[in-house]
């Protein structure tokens, strides 16, 4: 785990609570949608605060992606849940909104469940066995030699 | 009797969404350890490449189909129960189940270290969304 990684999941992380509040506080603005003008949802991205939601859920994708191509999932997915715990510190601190008790137990339970995967190892699986031969892993000091790999 | 029905309706979509969220996220990160360090990759071959690879490989297709199963079990779901039912107990049920499909299917060592994690996440998210 090196400095770029890290940069990586606290993207992970920053995206999907980005995402998720720009999504819900566009939709809101529009109003509910009846189940019977279903198509009333393909409109919703007309909306700026939930086209700008989409693209930052995009962008959470391509972080989760990039994270699980070098690390466990059980070491990803803690990552996408301290996106809660942002967002309730938000809501507290920023939007000065009441945070009950019970919120901040759920927090504390968050954050000390992310503190004991982060302590241990990154990638425990042997995924190397799996993969198809062309794409083992290279040593970067190799790969200026390389003509195929 | 209805409300009966309504419940039972409300925990298949709950047990829905779980499946197809485990069955996705479990599928995602299968391709994405068989496409390797996407860094390392973009470094040597470009961006294109990286593109290429992770759209043509069956597993993200498959996981990516499965998430789709999952958001429209979520809709149907809310549409019969309470989100502040629904929303908890679906992201909580689905951590506990990576856990044990990322040991089983994956290979990852889940560790005492990671239970604990998978268990505290799980509890901190249905107070949170509770």
């Amino acid at each position: 785990m090196n400095l770029r990684k890290y940069i990586v999941l606290a993207g992970v992380t920053l995206f999907a609570a980005g995402g998720d509040s720009l999504l819900s506080h566009g939709m809101k603005q529009l109003g509910s949608i009846s189940l019977n003008h279903l198509q009333g949802v393909i409109f919703a991205i007309l909306n700026p605060w939930v086209a700008a939601g989409i693209i930052l859920l995009l962008a959470f994708f391509a972080s989760y992606m990039t994270a699980l191509s070098w690390a466990d999932l059980t070491y990803v997915l803690p990552a996408t849940s301290l996106g809660y715990v942002l967002l309730a510190l938000v809501a507290k601190f920023a939007l000065h909104e009441q945070v009950s008790p019970m919120r901040w137990a759920g927090i504390a339970l968050i954050a000390g469940g992310v503190g004991f995967v982060a302590g241990g190892p990154s990638l425990t699986s042997h995924a190397h066995r799996e993969r198809p031969e062309h794409l083992v892993e290279v040593d970067p000091a190799e790969i200026s030699s390389e003509v195929e790999v | 009797m209805k409300h009966l029905y309504a419940n039972l309706y409300t925990w298949s979509a709950i047990l829905a969404i779980v499946f197809a969220s485990v069955v996705g996220d479990v599928r995602l990160s299968r391709a994405m350890k068989q496409v390797g360090d996407v860094g390392a990759l973009r470094r040597r071959q470009g961006l294109w490449t990286v593109i290429v690879r992770v759209l043509g490989n069956q597993n993200f297709v498959l996981g990516v189909a499965a998430m789709a199963v999952a958001f429209f079990s979520l809709l149907f779901a809310l549409s019969w129960g309470d989100v502040s039912l629904v929303a908890p107990a679906a992201a909580s049920l689905t951590f506990i189940g990576n856990a044990f499909a990322a040991k089983i299917f994956l290979h990852e060592r889940v560790d005492q270290r990671r239970w604990i994690a998978a268990v505290l996440v799980a509890g901190g998210v249905a107070l949170l969304a509770g």
